[in-house]
């Protein structure tokens, strides 16, 4: 039952194989159970197992709200929800209780699903490994699977073997070990240049980043304005799009998303891709992209051409310059975004009072880490008169170089682009932190944020597990507001590639009785 | 450009300031001009105006606008910066402002951005402004003004200043310094209020030239309905940019006057400054380029401690408000919803007639003089209330400005009143010119009605006539018996004199001196 799809559940409810307080239950034992992995922040369990009682009241009259009633969601802590702490994993927020619900928050509510709690993150989401957080890093799930566990062979007896554990990957890392974990069954997370995808290509679940200006951001405690988006994480492609179709269409609250109406879509199952032409952008044949991971996507583009897609080469040149300007133009919105927290009006203020601007000073330093400080003071550097034309204007140029370059891959006659997720399978944390958080974002965000720069739709597909054991993914970008096409190809593409499920023993131990049955005879069939 | 400041400062020179004259200053320029410098100081001016706009809700947020609100009651997540928050732009003020642009003879700009200004103060919650920095709402415009020469309301100039640029912009909350616990205490109403700030360029040369400029800017505001306008509420804001420097030289170092909170202070303000800059720079001193506050009750301007220097305010394109595209007829985009776009050129065709148009139409339509257009103009509610009366009177208009000016604007003068507060009613006023033209009354007599109509105790000309006894008497018999005794007093009948003095009595109620009546009467009778 809790490896299910969202979808599946969401039937098991409707039949009333199982009923949402028990799902609930079950899931928050599971929060419990695997509290080692850090995924969440905040654990709101009495609100859940409430909003778990309205919803069986629902399905009781017979009159659920839909698809998402009663199916349980874990939030990524940069979203405000009302009456819930929201922290961004930042001493500058710890205990910050904001008075409103982030729209994609009161719409997931409005449809029914339990919210169970608030996800770890990388503080201010400033990060690619969900390891620079104040509440500590998040343990990436696999690390404890039987296939990883059985691959990677301990150095030495002595070593512990508490530390050969992999980051999940970040800054949604949270959330995508909890859609891993099987404590949710759908997440949300935020992606600015890469923080939805990435831990999902590390933790073996799907990761959408939609167009920009199709979710509201409004509640969402911004990163970089111009290129964050709320990103969903789920167990497979038909999950992503029914949270996407709950969440997308204009906000009166967010003057970027789009005014169209948006119509949810069900993926058809697509029986012929004859008619696609899949584009392999040459530039993301990236340094330091690993030999397994370049096997893997090959074989994919094999996949898509053996049956009957066009596969072209195409270039994407501005791609290299992608990294350097997403530097400036993140750390200046970063400093820009990161002034209002004074400890005036919220969050943490200092007990130093001898000005108000000793009082400021004092806050910013012990309520920011050192990622946070050095974006600031990055980004207002870029913002200085004399600074504003070499740095900032040229970055915006050269972002428009970059979105160009998209725009006429895509007006060739291009459909989607296939690209890897990241450069290589999660690394132990032991290993991720010998370098810092700038190199190790650099590094991480170089496949992935071109689609934030250009505000394009991508996807991020499990595909197989790496000779350690571990999640690999790849990525599918689509035309902007084509979400519709992207997952379709996305959906024919999961079903090639038949991702192994995580065999994990804390969910075993909470996931046998009743629903036991189910599980094998709907699930494990095909996903061996 | 620098001769046309040039040449008006000549002019400056000749003619003496006027409005509200500042004879000190003029004989220090004078001075200077015969003592110590052989080439004369050109002043120049230049203004930059917040004026708050007239709208139900703030510029970004769904928050009331109210003045004088009990603190922070009018503060919305958004105006307090709470993290997540997003501006959502007030379709209201863009039309205030697109207003304004075209009563300024500004080119609109049909599509306009959005900056942040960065600066940390405890009343800016988000830690920036959002406002116009690049490309603002309206530009190139200008506004003519008229002032009076030599103090002579009848010699009138008219001037004009060019308007730089409109932009739209948050305006900030309210920091309140108790000195005396030491600490700041914030109140966020009017945070995110919504701004037009009205860049005028260099183009004054006087406190008497800025005043001008600005009250005529003001009562066009008032006109449009744009801002309400009041300096003394906060909702017109003047900061003044001085310089001083000797004709064909470069600009002098300039200095900013803020706190100026009266349009007389402006007056004040700017030739005080004027006076400094010179005292400074002819006694081998250098100006800064500071920020200097005007102080009203010592008439000068003190430097302001600055914020630790020169700010860098790091401007940025603000990421959460796309592009400000406004449509004119041609333009309009046939299926987009009404309100969800600014047409221009349907608020043109819908602008008011302007305070200039209103003057000329006044003098041409009344026959009165161009001053008292002016006069009319520049109290609200004026031109209302002379309007009514000319409607509800046969009087002449030009007899009509005579009361409106000389008796009831004095009166209200007098009494610090409003034209709304006015105790004497359009009507009542019409209804006692009315008996002032049928001749039922004298004028004196009407001058006495108009006094007892003030105290407001809600008689009628015609009772207070009645009671005062005021009428012109009219009565055939009575002015025959009248005409009869004086033509037997001539006649040499003496006793008739007794029924003589007690007409006089009669008219004036008994308050003459009946011993100098008789003496008075005996006198005029043998002439």
């Amino acid at each position: 039952m809790m490896g299910n799809t969202m979808s599946l559940v969401s039937a098991a409810l409707k039949e009333g194989r199982v009923a949402p307080t028990e799902l609930c239950q079950r899931c928050l034992s599971l929060i419990k159970s695997t509290k080692f992995l850090n995924a969440y922040i905040t654990v709101a369990e009495e609100t859940a197992l409430k909003q778990a009682e309205e919803s069986e009241k629902r399905y009781k009259r017979g009159q659920p709200l839909g698809v998402l009633d009663g199916i349980p969601i874990a939030v990524k802590d940069n979203f405000n929800t009302a009456g819930i702490e929201t922290t961004c994993a930042s001493n500058m927020l710890k205990g910050y209780i904001s008075p409103y619900n982030a729209t994609v928050v009161q719409k997931l509510l409005d449809q029914g699903a339990v919210l169970l709690g608030k996800t770890n993150l990388d503080e201010f989401a400033m990060g690619s490994g969900s390891t620079d957080g104040v509440f500590g890093p998040v343990r990436n799930p696999w690390s404890y699977s039987r296939q990883y566990k059985e691959k990677s062979v301990p150095k030495s007896h002595s070593e512990d073997k508490d530390s050969n554990w992999v980051i999940t990957g970040g800054s949604s890392g949270g959330s995508a070990a909890a859609v891993s974990s099987f404590t949710c069954f759908a997440a949300l997370g935020s992606d600015t240049g890469g923080s939805t995808r990435n831990p999902a290509a590390h933790c073996g679940v799907v990761g959408l980043k939609p167009t920009y200006g199709l979710i509201s951001r409004h509640g969402l405690i911004p990163l970089v304005n111009s290129m964050d988006v709320p990103g969903i994480l789920t167990r497979c492609v038909d999950d992503a799009a029914v949270v996407l179709g709950s969440l997308a269409g204009h906000d009166p609250k967010d003057s970027t998303t789009i005014q169209d109406n948006f119509k949810p879509f069900e993926l058809s199952d697509l029986t012929d891709v004859s008619k696609l032409s899949i584009g392999i952008p040459k530039e993301y044949h990236a340094p330091g992209l690993s030999s397994e991971i370049l096997a893997l996507w090959s074989k994919a583009a094999d996949l898509f051409k053996n049956a009957g897609a066009k596969v072209i080469e195409v270039s994407l040149p501005h791609t290299r310059y992608s990294i350097v300007c997403y530097h400036v133009l993140c750390t200046a919105e970063v400093a820009s975004n990161m002034a209002r927290f004074d400890g005036l009006e919220y969050g943490h203020r200092s007990d130093m009072n001898k000005s108000t601007e000793s009082m400021y000073a004092a806050t910013r330093r012990e309520g920011f880490n050192d990622v946070v400080r050095g974006r600031i003071l990055s980004g207002n550097y870029f913002l200085l008169k004399q600074n504003y034309e070499n740095y900032f204007i040229k970055a915006q140029k050269v972002r428009r170089l970059i979105a160009n370059d998209f725009v006429k891959v895509f007006g060739s006659g291009v459909d989607i682009l296939l690209t890897p997720t990241t450069l290589s399978d999660a690394i132990p944390y032991m290993e991720f932190i010998k370098e810092d958080n700038r190199t190790r974002s650099a590094q991480d965000d170089i496949l992935t944020q071109a689609a934030n720069m250009a505000g394009l739709p991508a996807i991020n597909v499990p595909t197989a597990l790496s000779e350690r054991g571990l999640p690999v993914g790849l990525q599918f970008i689509g035309r902007s507001f084509q979400e519709k096409q992207l997952l379709t190809v996305a959906k024919w593409f999961e079903k090639q590639v038949k991702f192994p499920m995580i065999q994990l023993d804390e969910v075993k131990r909470h996931d046998h009785g009743v629903f036991q049955h189910q599980k094998s005879a709907s699930f494990l069939e095909h996903r061996t | 450009m620098s001769g046309s400041v040039l040449q008006y400062c000549s002019t400056t020179f000749a003619i003496t300031l006027c409005l509200w004259g500042h004879p000190y200053l003029n004989s220090i320029f004078l001075l200077f001009f015969f003592f110590f410098s052989l080439t004369p100081w050109v002043p120049v001016v230049g203004l930059e105006i917040h004026a708050q706009i007239s709208s139900n809700s703030k510029l970004f947020s769904g928050s009331q606008v109210q003045f004088a609100a009990p603190p922070n009651s009018l503060v919305s997540f958004f105006d307090a910066s709470l993290p997540g928050t997003l501006p959502v732009l007030n379709r209201r003020c863009v039309e205030a402002a697109v207003m304004t642009g075209l009563a300024l003879n500004c080119s609109i700009n049909k599509k306009s951005l959005f900056d942040r200004k960065h600066y940390f103060y405890a009343d800016l919650p988000a830690g920036y402004q959002i406002t116009q920095q690049r490309v603002p709402i309206a530009v190139n415009g200008s506004l003519s003004y008229s002032l009076c020469i030599d103090n002579k309301m009848s010699q009138m100039v008219t001037k004009t200043v060019r308007i730089k640029q409109i932009q739209l912009e948050q305006d900030s909350g309210k920091s309140l310094h108790d000195d005396v616990r030491s600490q700041t205490l914030v109140d966020l109403n009017r945070a995110g209020v919504g701004l037009m700030e009205v860049v005028m360029e260099p183009d004054m040369c006087c406190g008497e030239e800025a005043a001008a400029a600005v009250r005529e800017l003001q009562l066009i505001l008032q006109t449009l309905g744009s801002s309400q306008a009041v300096m003394a509420e906060g909702q017109l804001r003047v900061d003044a940019n001085v310089s001083v420097h000797h004709p064909g030289e470069p600009y002098g170092v300039r200095t900013e006057v803020k706190n100026i909170n009266s349009i007389r202070f402006l007056a004040k303000a700017v030739d005080y400054e004027i006076e400094r800059q010179i005292e400074e720079l002819e006694s081998g001193g250098t100006i800064l380029n500071e920020t200097r506050a005007f102080d009203s009750k010592l008439g000068c301007t003190v430097p302001m401690r600055d914020k630790e220097g020169k700010q860098d305010y790091r401007f940025m394109p603000e990421p959460n408000l796309p592009p400000l595209i406004l449509y004119n007829a041609r333009s309009l985009p046939a299926n987009m919803n009404h309100q969800q776009v600014v047409n221009i050129d349907w608020i043109h065709e819908r602008l008011p007639d302007l305070p200039s148009v209103k003057r000329a139409k006044l003098v041409e339509q009344y026959g009165i003089l161009p001053e008292h257009s002016f006069t009319l103009l520049n109290e609200a509610g004026l031109t209302e209330f002379f309007e009514d009366v000319i409607k509800q009177t046969q009087m002449k208009p030009k007899k009509v400005i005579g009361w409106i000016l000389n008796d009831l604007l004095s009166y209200l003068k007098q009494h610090s009143l409003t034209v709304k507060e006015s105790p004497v009613s359009s009507f009542l006023l019409a209804d006692l010119l009315n008996r002032l033209e049928k001749k039922e009354i004298s004028s004196t007599a009407a001058k006495q009605v108009f006094a007892e109509l003030w105290k407001g105790e809600g008689k009628t000309p015609l009772e207070i006539v009645k009671e005062k006894k005021l009428q012109l008497i009219q009565d055939q018999e009575d002015l025959e018996r009248i005409c009869q005794a004086v033509m037997a007093i001539k006649s040499g009948n003496r006793k008739v004199l007794n029924k003589l003095i007690g007409l006089v009595q009669r008219e004036t109620q008994g308050r003459s001196n009946p011993v100098l009546v008789k003496q008075l009467l005996e006198k005029k009778l043998s002439e």
